[in-house]
């Protein structure tokens, strides 16, 4: 809830001879960050929205609905307006009381009371059922002060006929975003204690100090307190109040309450609500003749205690709530009265009819209060304070702001003793703050005198023990400050972070640390961007639904093994990912909207369930995915509609090993569910899993709605592929001698992989045999049923000489020999 | 008979002159100075003549080879550079037309703009320092003093994996795996990662993004090292002309805490739609690490200091290159990918 401070109840308390800007610039940098600055009146013309008195209330000649008011502005002679504002028309024909209203004169802009988005608009003459109006009584949302629009707004009897609106009902509102669960800049008090302190202007006390107030007893008289869980209540007051009239609170309160940000009820809730954002301390008035005590004809019982399990109560709003034991209520002779520091119960609110006011004011321990907001999913204006660790010394300075306000506005007569059960009034030891400390964190030196008048401009008690220390003792509203820092961070804040000098670190360098998976990880996105694909990052929480799709028919699939989101924000992403690939072909069916050709990769977690661990493995895992043309169209030709499939990314593969040194992987057909079973691969790296690739199973690309195309795909254990990257390769010498070069084509089996033919040339060639690339592979009838041709380009080259012809003759010779009787392969002339 | 020198001369240069071909330079070079040549003819013609006139007219054959062959030299000179002019003439391309695409990929915008903040980082001894994105309650909030239900809480929206197991709210539990591992060690670490908060999905939110902490402990560390940390990072980041404020806020695990803002840069600190019309962006939060954080990491606060800082990844990125949504990043539109 948004903290709304009007500067005008500010006042109250402290002078501000700042302007609204400045004052907000100066709280924003000091920690309390003004998020907006509303002003109140700044926009009514001061010579066209004016104080008017209305002279009389008749009847339109011709529309029942509406009347003619006459209204005084301070001139000459009176205006005439028509409305149909239901708190007028219902006056007609009645004697008048005083009333005085907002009046806008022709050529006002306000806000257009038939529109609900705030529109404004310019007044014009008018005429309303053959009536001219010459101008308009304002309701409360036409001027822009709140939602009310139904009755026009009366102003206070005494306002003055004539003056400008924005001289009487004119103010600015701070709104605050204040970071941290702080009671005491949760109020206006405690905003203008912290503005007295950044503009160096004495804090005045007045308004809230009773001159007489009530003596404090545990037993009042009037009803029997009990606190039976001290922990959790620290302290229960409770004032008696007599004949009070509960009517409308006075129109300066509801103005006040209704910037802060409260709507006004009437003038008991109102008082309640007032002292609550005046000092921060929720106050709960009890309808007393409805409480019971604990036998007949005793005084009502007010015990504060834990629930039982099972109980239950109906809170204000209607609603009855089941209670867990750590709850903590208010009960009184027959039962829960209220969820203490939450809610008050049905049975006990203060009505029309009540007349006798039981008046808590009482300190609740904050965890146990959050935690009991948060288990009923009850957000109260009373448990957003009583959360923020509230001190128990407020108690007795709200309940007496009450009593003086209640008596004042609400006719009440205050019983002259107050209960009050304070089992363990709070002693807070001194903190001991000296100068090296202070510079020690801060890296400036703070002159004593200075540390100590900064502090006790927040009113925190400051004893020198020696010309370096202080005793310090924070006031009972700074529950939040328990230590030295703390203490240093006031300072700090208060002298204004700006003023400390920049300064770089003057520690000697820590121990450097280096990364192979940061390095690895950041050598891949280079390669594979360098390869032409383009990085993208996808959500970790997933739907299961996706994740199912790469098990067609559910072969493997095991929805046990995922962890799931208790919270997530729709029901269709609720896990968390175990493939990269779910994301990834979920962006390939968006992107094809707009575009054919998609070579992406992606590096992330994946979070694998550890059995018996509390945290799953975290994966670091790469994808790829490629679909559409290969080399797309271009001017130049050479483009064609050849879609990417299993051997770009194997390309992919071997670009990636070759880069990362990675030697002799071994390829394995895959059998993978997600992959077409004949078209994809294992790659396996001195025995480890590196990863498998291939082109998706059919049914995978149909399930995730992709149109029906080869989608080739990489999925690679991103910590073993940079565990195995050397980077100890050892340089071969160059030759100076010039290659011999020769290309051997050889027919053989269908049936037999290419890899063992390429292989075993290498064997054979021995030392001399430099290198051996397939340029082609080729199928046709005229070899033969069931037979290839592999086709290679041989390297021959000796370090130390110019290889004969002879010796070259011998080497091929030795291959076609070897392959011959090995492969059965049969050379081509 | 010796043949008339001057006529011989006279109709060589002429035919000479005339080859506009460098094909046509060989043929006329074989017609005269050739094995079977006019020349070489003439040279024979000179066993015709008397032993005192021989010598003479041998002088003026060998002289006239020698014109002929530097006239040859300086006409096939000239062929050339007629034809090199021909083809430079002839050769112009419609320099409009695209060049052939080189295939290059692109990074996402976040890897690049977390390339940025590590490098700057990176320049002033911070080293990365990797932890999980799925933590504990007692990490993530516990042992940064976060206690349960404390309303610091409030802070961060928590998406609950189990019983005590969150998705991690912001990067700063690796402060706490960084300080157990590296302890007695002095630190200064950058921890990039994504995070992730329950919050519904908007231009403004996402309910996944990267963060890049930093923390520093040393035995002299200070709130003044901090400002000038920022400072030099804000500079780097953002353009040496940036302005600072710092402004004092809350974080529970610093104690003091700071947040640091930067003059807006889309309208200098006059006050623009980006910047809420306060002219000032927010750079990030830091503070000097809290004492009851530096208990549980490890190390003694009457014996070291340090500070830590925490800022958006996504956020200068929009800044930067002026993106107003930040469902773009993850939504990965490579329309809107390929644009960095
Ligand atoms: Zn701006």
């Amino acid at each position: 809830m948004a903290l709304r401070i009007p500067l005008s109840w500010m006042k109250d308390f402290v002078d501000v001879d700042l302007s609204a800007s400045e004052l907000a610039e100066r709280l924003t940098v000091a920690g309390m960050e003004v998020e907006k600055i509303h002003t109140i009146g700044g926009d009514w013309a001061p010579d066209l929205i004016k104080v008017g008195k209305v002279l009389s209330v008749s009847a339109h000649p011709d529309a029942d609905r509406l009347c003619l008011v006459s209204v005084d502005h301070g001139a000459s002679a009176p205006l005439t307006v028509v409305t149909g504002a239901p708190n007028l028309v219902s006056l007609i024909g009645k004697p008048l009381p005083t009333l005085k209203v907002a009046l806008a004169l022709v050529g006002a802009e306000v806000i257009d009371g038939h529109a609900t988005d705030g529109r404004k608009i310019k007044l014009k003459p008018a005429k309303l059922r053959g009536v001219p109006s010459e101008g308009m009584v304002c309701s409360e949302y036409e001027l822009g002060l709140s939602q009310e629009h139904e009755g026009i707004l009366f102003l206070p009897d005494d306002a003055p006929v004539g003056a400008p609106l924005a001289q009487v009902l004119g103010d600015t509102v701070l709104e605050f975003d204040i970071k941290g669960g702080f009671a005491h800049l949760q109020s206006v008090f405690g905003i203008a204690r912290e503005t007295g302190a950044i503009t160096r202007k004495a804090l005045n006390k007045n308004k809230i100090m009773l001159s007489a107030p009530p003596a404090g007893q545990a037993d009042p008289g009037f009803v029997k307190l009990e606190i039976t869980d001290p922990a959790l209540c620290r302290r229960y007051m409770a004032m008696r109040l007599e004949g009070v009239k509960v009517g409308p609170s006075p129109f300066w309160m509801q103005q006040r309450l209704t910037r802060a940000g409260m709507r006004p009820i009437n003038v008991v809730v109102d008082i309640t609500n007032y002292v609550m954002l005046e000092l921060g301390q929720p106050l709960h008035a009890f309808d007393l003749d409805k409480l019971k005590g604990s036998k007949k004809g005793e005084p009502p019982l007010i015990r504060v205690r834990r629930a039982t399990p099972g109980e239950t109560i109906t809170t204000l709003d209607g609603v009855e709530r089941k209670l867990e034991d750590h709850m903590l209520l208010i009960t009184d002779g027959g039962g829960p009265v209220a969820v203490a520091g939450v809610m008050g119960g049905q049975e006990s609110e203060v009505d029309a009819s009540t007349t006798r006011v039981l008046l808590e004011s009482a300190n609740f321990e904050f965890l146990n209060n959050r935690r009991t907001s948060q288990a009923l999913k009850l957000r109260t204006e009373a448990s957003d304070r009583f959360g923020r660790n509230l001190e128990p010394e407020l108690c007795q300075t709200a309940i007496h702001r009450a009593a003086g306000l209640l008596v004042e506005w609400a006719g009440a007569t205050l019983h002259p003793v107050v209960g009050d059960v304070y089992p363990a009034p709070q002693t807070r030891p001194a903190i001991s703050l000296s100068g090296a400390f202070i510079r020690r964190v801060l890296g400036v030196e703070v002159p004593q005198k200075e540390a100590q008048a900064l502090l006790t401009s927040l009113e925190f008690s400051c004893q020198p023990t020696d010309p370096d220390t202080l005793a310090v003792t924070p006031p009972p509203h700074r529950q939040d400050v328990n230590r030295p820092a703390d203490l240093v961070e006031e300072i700090a804040r208060l002298t204004g972070y700006d003023r400390l000098p920049p300064t770089l670190i003057r520690d000697a360098l820590p121990p450097q640390r280096r990364s192979k998976m940061l390095d690895g990880t950041e050598g891949v996105r280079d390669i594979l961007t360098g390869c032409g694909l383009d990085e993208i990052i996808t959500y970790s929480i997933v739907s299961l639904e996706d994740e199912r799709r790469l098990y067609p028919e559910d072969q493997g699939f095991d929805p046990q093994v995922y962890l799931s989101v208790r919270n997530p924000l729709s029901a269709e992403r609720a896990h968390l990912r175990r493939r990269l690939l779910t994301e990834g072909l979920n962006t390939l069916r968006t992107n094809l909207r707009f575009t054919k050709r998609l070579a992406l990769f992606e590096v992330g977690a994946v979070f694998l369930k550890v059995q018996g661990e509390t945290l799953p493995k975290e994966h670091k895992r790469l994808s790829v995915l490629l679909t559409g043309p290969r080399n797309p169209a271009h001017w130049h030709g050479g483009g064609t509609q050849e879609p990417f499939e299993f051997f770009d990314a194997k390309g992919v593969a071997e670009a990636l090993l070759n880069a990362l040194e990675i030697p002799q992987p071994q390829w394995e057909r895959g059998d993978d569910p997600a992959y077409h079973p004949g078209r994809s691969a294992r790659v396996m790296v001195n025995g480890q899993v590196l990863g498998q690739l291939g082109e998706l199973h059919p049914r995978v690309v149909e399930s995730f709605g992709l149109p029906m195309q080869p989608v080739a795909a990489l999925e690679f254990d991103l910590e073993a592929l940079v565990e195995s990257w050397r980077e100890d390769k050892k340089m071969d010498g160059l030759s100076i001698h010039p290659p011999v070069l020769e290309d051997l084509a050889f027919v053989v089996d269908e049936a037999l992989p290419a890899h063992q033919v390429a292989k075993l040339i290498a064997q054979t060639g021995g030392s001399l045999l430099k290198e051996v690339v397939l340029f082609d592979h080729y199928k046709h009838e005229k070899l033969g049923v069931g037979k290839k041709s592999l086709a290679y380009a041989l390297t021959y080259q000796a370090p130390d000489r110019t290889l004969t012809d002879q010796e070259v003759a011998k080497v091929r010779g030795k291959i076609i020999q070897r392959l011959e009787k090995d492969l059965g392969a049969v050379l081509r002339g | 008979m010796l043949p008339n020198l001057s006529s011989l001369k006279t109709d060589a240069l002429s035919q000479l002159e005339q080859i506009q071909s460098p094909d046509d330079l060989p043929v006329w070079y074989r017609a005269w100075l050739g094995r079977k040549g006019h020349l070489t003819e003439a040279l024979r013609g000179l066993g015709g003549l008397s032993a005192e006139d021989r010598p003479k007219a041998g002088q003026q054959v060998n002289q006239l080879k020698e014109e002929l062959e530097q006239a040859f030299q300086a006409r096939q000179e000239a062929v050339k550079n007629l034809a090199l002019a021909a083809s430079l003439a002839g050769g112009a391309l419609d320099i409009t037309l695209p060049g052939r695409p080189l295939q290059g990929g692109h990074l996402h915008i976040t890897t690049r703009t977390l390339r940025k903040i590590r490098q700057i980082f990176g320049e002033m001894g911070f080293q990365v320092y990797e932890a999980p994105e799925v933590e504990t309650d007692e990490t993530n909030f516990g042992l940064l003093n976060i206690p349960p239900y404390h309303p610091a809480r409030d802070m961060w929206d928590t998406f609950w994996v189990d019983d005590g197991v969150v998705l991690r709210t912001h990067t700063s539990p690796g402060q706490i795996r960084c300080m157990r591992e590296y302890h007695p060690q002095p630190i200064r670490v950058i921890l990039p990662g994504k995070c992730y908060r329950y919050e519904a999905i908007t231009p403004r939110s996402e309910h996944q993004f990267f963060q890049v902490e930093g923390l520093a402990i040393g035995r002299n560390i200070t709130m003044t090292d901090l400002i000038g940390t920022m400072r030099e990072f804000t500079l780097k980041m953002y353009g040496e002309s940036r302005r600072l404020r710092l402004r004092g806020s809350y974080f529970p695990f610093t104690e003091p805490s700071i947040e640091i803002d930067m003059d807006c840069m889309i309208c200098q600190g006059k006050g623009c739609r980006v910047c809420k019309h306060t002219g000032w962006l927010e750079v990030g939060g830091a503070g000097m690490v809290h004492p009851v954080v530096l208990e549980n990491g490890g190390y003694d606060p009457g014996e070291w200091t340090g500070f830590a800082f925490g800022m958006g990844v996504e956020r200068p990125a929009m800044l930067h290159h002026g993106i107003e949504d930040i469902r773009y990043f993850y939504s990965n539109d490579l329309r809107f990918l390929h644009q960095f």
